[in-house]
C-alpha cells in the first residue's frame, strides 16, 4: 500500500461525501413535485405523457397498485428487449453484421439488464449491434435505474406519511426520475467523457495496420452515452467485453474518478432525501454512517491484499503486487477501490478482473454483494435494501429491551419483520441453493475456468452476483450455456422482486400507521449506538449465513496460496 | 391492476425513443462536433493510413520497438475481442506463463529485477500503456537492435513518461505505441 493510493481512496471519499447534501436536496424536490430549474421544458412533456398514459401527477397509487405498475413495466422491458435482441440481424444500425442473439442468451440479458443486473454472458463488442446497445440495453440502462429509485422513494414515503393508503404513483415517480435526474446528468457526462478520449460514433469498426504491418480492427460505437448511464444508474454492463478496464470505457485515471463517484452519487444522496422526507437530515446521515463503516473496512482488506500480491509469484523473484487482470493507468490502489465500489453499490462495472484478485482481494466483493449490496448499493435497491436491515435492527433493539420495536415514530410490529426477512433470506436462498446444484453437476462444473477451491468461487461469485442485482464476475466462468442461462436468470429474477414486492409491502403497511410521538423511552435512531446496532446485525446475519460457503471457496484458496500451492 | 398495463405500453415505447434513439444519436452528433478526433476512437494516422489508436494497445514482437504487456486479447491485442486472462492467482497456467516470461525477460536483461507488469495481461487485453520500469527495462535491447546510444533512447523514454493525473490521480505510465513512433521519428536514417 502507498501513501499515494490512501491520497486517492480518501480523495474519493470526500468527493462523495460532498456530493450528498446538493443532490439530496435536488432529488427531494423532484419526488415532492416541487419546481426546479428543468420545469419549464420539461413539466409540458411530463404532462403529456400522463395524459396518453391514463395516469396523472394528482393521482395516487395504493402500494399494490404501485407494485403491479412495477411488474407489468418490467414485463413490457423485457419482452422489447428480448425482441429487439432476436431481430437485430434484421435491423439497422448494425455496421458489424451481427446476427440474432441465441435464445436462451437473449432470454438471460433481457432479464439481466431489466432488473438493473447486467450480468453478461456475452461480449458486447462480438455480439449486440448498435441497435441493441442503444434502444435496448441503453434504455434498460435508464429504466432499471429509474424504477429502483422510485421503489427507494416510495419506501421512504411509507415512513414519512402517516395514516393515509397510497406510496406516491409509480408511473410519475419513474418519469421524473428519468427526466429531471438521469438524462440531464447523462448528457453532461456524455460531453466529459468523450472529450476524455471515449468514443461516440455510429461509424463501423476502424481497420488499423500496426507499427509492425499487422492488421488490427478496433471496435468503436456509440459508447460514452452508454457509460454514462450505466455508472450514474448503477447497472455496470459493458459496451466492450472488457468493461471499464477497456481503454475506450475507461480512457484515464479521470474518467476512472467520475465513474466511481457517479456510481455512488445517486445512492448516498438517497440516504439524504430520506433525511429530509422524514424531517430529521441526521437519521439519513446516521445510515450513510454505517454504510461509510463497512466500506472503509472492505476497500481496506482488499487494498491490502492486492498490494501485498501473489506469493506464488513473488517465488519466481518478481516483486510487487498483483497486476495480472489489472491495468498500469489504474494501478493497484484503482483497482481495488473500484472493485469495492462496483460491488458495494449494485453497479458491477470492473476496471480489473476480480477473477485473477488475489484470495481475499477477491472475498471482499463477493462479502459485498453478499450483505445484499447495502453499502449505498445499487440506486434506490440499497436504500431499500439497508431499510431491511433496519427493520430487523430495531426489532432486535426492542427484544433486547423489552418494548414494541419503534421507527421514526412507526411501531414496527410482525408484519414489518415478516416482509423484511422474506426479502433478507431470499437472496442467500437462490445465492446457495443454486451454487450447491451447480457443483456437482457436471456440465455446470465444465464451465469452469480455474481448478481447486477457485472454480468453487466462481460458481460462487456467479450465483452472488446475479441474486444481489450486482452483474459483475468471476469472468473466467463460460456463462453463456443453457443451464447458466436460464439458472442466473430465474436467480436475476428472485433477487429484484423477492426484496421488492416486501419492500412496497412494509411502505403500505408503515404508510398507514399513525406516528407515536417519541417518548424516553424511544431508542435513538439518529446516534452512534444505532450505527453499531445496524453494522452488527448485517455482518451477524450475513456472517452466519455465508460463512460455510467462503470457508470453501476464498478462504481455502488464501490458505493454499500463502503455502505456494496450485490447483 | 389491469389499468397499468395501458401506461407500462405507452411508457416503454416513449422511453425506448427517447433514451434510446434521440439521446445517443444526438449526443454522436453534439460529440461528433466537438469532439470529432476522441468521438471516432483518437486514431493517430501515418502517411494517410491509420496506424492505430492512442488509447489502444497493439502487439510488438521485434527488438526494435518497446514491448506492451502479455495481452488475453483474442490472440493478443484483438482490438474486437477485449478479455483477460481471468486466470485465478492458484492457477498453474498462470504460474507457468508468468515463468516463462519471466525467464526470456531476464535473458534480455540480466541483472535487473523483472517489472511485474511485463509478466501479467491487463483487464482488457489491450492496455495501451507500461509503467516507467517496464519501459527503462527495455531501453537496453531496443538500442541494441537498432545500433544506436542507450543514452538516447533512455531520454525519449524519460521524455514519454506520463505524470498522475492532477498529480496524485492514477500511476505514471508510458504509452507504448506513441513511444514507438517517436523512437522511428528519431532514428530514422
Amino acid at each position: 500500500m502507498t501513501l499515494f493510493g490512501w491520497i486517492q481512496i480518501l480523495v474519493y471519499c470526500g468527493i462523495v461525501v460532498l456530493l450528498v447534501k446538493p443532490l439530496g436536496g435536488y432529488m427531494y424536490r423532484v419526488f415532492n413535485g416541487d419546481r426546479t430549474f428543468l420545469s419549464p421544458v420539461l413539466v409540458p412533456i411530463e404532462r403529456g405523457l400522463y395524459r396518453i398514459s391514463g395516469t396523472s401527477e394528482r393521482e395516487e397509487q395504493h402500494w399494490t397498485s404501485y407494485a403491479a405498475g412495477i411488474m407489468f413495466f418490467s414485463l413490457a422491458s423485457f419482452l422489447v428487449l428480448y425482441v429487439l435482441q432476436r431481430l437485430q440481424g434484421a435491423l439497422p444500425y448494425n455496421p458489424a453484421g451481427m446476427t440474432a442473439v441465441e435464445q436462451n442468451l437473449a432470454f438471460n440479458t433481457a432479464v439481466s439488464f431489466v432488473t438493473n443486473t447486467n450480468w453478461q454472458n456475452y461480449g458486447g463488442e462480438s455480439t449486440m449491434s448498435y441497435l441493441v446497445q442503444m434502444a435496448g440495453l441503453t434504455v434498460q440502462n435508464f429504466m432499471s435505474a429509474a424504477v429502483g429509485i422510485a421503489i427507494a422513494v416510495a419506501l421512504i414515503r411509507g415512513f414519512a406519511r402517516h395514516s393515509v393508503k397510497s406510496i406516491g404513483n409509480f408511473w410519475v415517480d419513474m418519469t421524473r426520475c428519468t427526466l429531471y435526474i438521469l438524462l440531464p446528468l447523462c448528457i453532461v457526462l456524455t460531453l466529459v467523457y468523450v472529450w476524455l478520449g471515449m468514443p461516440q460514433t455510429l461509424g463501423p469498426y476502424v481497420n488499423a495496420t500496426t507499427l509492425e504491418g499487422a492488421q488490427q480492427t478496433i471496435a468503436v460505437g456509440p459508447v460514452a452515452s452508454q457509460i454514462a448511464i450505466k455508472m450514474l444508474g448503477t447497472n455496470g454492463g459493458g459496451f466492450f467485453n472488457a468493461n471499464a478496464a477497456h481503454p475506450f470505457e475507461n480512457p484515464d485515471a479521470i474518467s476512472n474518478l467520475i465513474q466511481m463517484v457517479t456510481i455512488f452519487a445517486l445512492g448516498a444522496a438517497l440516504t439524504n432525501v430520506f433525511g429530509r422526507m422524514v424531517g430529521n437530515q441526521r437519521q439519513g446521515w446516521a445510515i450513510l454512517a454505517a454504510m461509510g463503516v463497512l466500506f472503509i473496512a472492505g476497500v481496506a482488506v482488499c487494498y491490502w491484499a492486492e498490494a501485498s500480491g501473489n506469493p506464488l509469484v513473488h517465488a519466481l523473484g518478481i516483486d510487487g503486487g498483483n497486476m495480472e487482470g489489472k491495468e498500469t493507468r489504474f494501478g493497484i490502489a484503482l483497482s481495488a477501490l473500484f472493485a469495492v465500489i462496483t460491488t458495494a453499490a449494485s453497479c458491477g462495472a470492473v476496471n480489473a478482473m476480480h477473477d485473477s484478485f488475489t484470495a481475499l482481494g477477491g472475498l471482499i466483493p463477493m462479502i459485498n454483494m453478499q450483505l445484499g449490496e447495502v453499502i449505498v448499493g445499487g440506486v434506490g435497491a440499497g436504500f431499500y435494501g439497508i431499510m431491511m436491515f433496519i427493520v430487523v435492527a430495531v426489532f432486535v433493539a426492542g427484544l433486547m429491551v423489552g418494548r414494541t420495536p419503534e421507527y421514526l415514530g412507526k411501531k414496527i410490529e410482525a408484519k414489518e419483520v415478516k416482509m423484511a426477512m422474506l426479502a433478507i433470506l431470499a437472496l442467500p436462498l437462490v445465492m446457495l441453493v443454486f451454487t450447491a446444484i451447480a457443483v456437482v453437476l457436471p456440465s455446470a462444473v465444465a464451465s469452469m475456468a480455474n481448478g481447486g477451491p477457485h472454480g468453487f468461487s466462481e460458481v460462487l461469485y456467479a450465483y452472488t452476483s446475479a441474486a444481489a442485482n450486482n452483474g459483475s464476475a468471476f469472468g473466467g466462468l463460460s456463462g453463456n450455456t443453457p443451464w447458466y442461462n436460464i439458472t442466473l436468470g430465474i436467480t436475476m429474477w428472485v433477487g429484484r422482486f423477492f426484496v421488492i414486492i416486501p419492500a412496497l409491502a412494509i411502505a403500505g403497511s408503515l404508510a398507514a400507521k399513525k406516528t407515536v410521538p417519541a417518548s424516553a423511552g424511544t431508542f435513538p435512531t439518529d446516534g452512534t449506538l444505532f450505527v453499531g446496532l445496524l453494522v452488527g446485525v448485517i455482518l451477524i446475519v450475513v456472517g452466519l449465513t455465508f460463512f460455510p460457503a467462503l470457508a470453501i471457496g476464498p478462504i481455502v484458496e488464501h490458505l493454499a496460496m500463502i503455502h505456494g500451492q496450485t490447483f | 391492476m389491469l389499468n397499468q398495463i395501458r401506461p407500462a405500453i405507452i411508457m416503454i415505447v416513449f422511453f425506448t425513443v427517447l433514451t434510446g434513439l434521440i439521446y445517443p444519436i444526438g449526443m454522436t452528433g453534439i460529440a461528433q462536433a466537438l469532439f470529432p478526433n476522441q468521438a471516432n476512437g483518437s486514431l493517430i494516422e501515418k502517411d494517410g493510413k491509420v496506424v492505430g489508436s492512442e488509447l489502444i494497445g497493439q502487439a510488438f514482437a521485434s527488438d526494435n520497438y518497446f514491448h506492451g504487456r502479455p495481452s488475453a486479447a483474442g490472440d493478443g491485442y484483438n482490438a474486437a475481442s477485449s478479455s483477460g486472462s481471468n486466470l485465478g492467482p492458484t492457477n498453474p497456467k498462470l504460474i507457468d506463463r508468468i515463468k516463462a516470461d519471466a525467464e526470456k525477460l531476464k535473458a534480455e536483461n540480466p541483472g535487473a529485477p523483472v517489472p511485474m507488469d511485463l509478466v501479467t495481461t491487463s483487464g482488457s487485453g489491450l492496455d495501451p500503456h507500461i509503467s516507467p520500469e517496464a519501459a527503462y527495462f527495455q531501453v537496453a535491447r531496443v538500442a541494441k537492435a537498432r545500433g544506436v546510444d542507450e543514452a538516447k533512447i533512455k531520454s525519449l523514454v524519460d521524455s514519454h513518461v506520463e505524470s498522475r493525473e492532477l498529480g496524485f490521480m492514477g500511476e505514471q505510465v508510458v504509452n507504448v505505441l506513441a513511444l514507438n513512433l517517436a523512437l522511428d521519428d528519431a532514428t530514422k536514417q
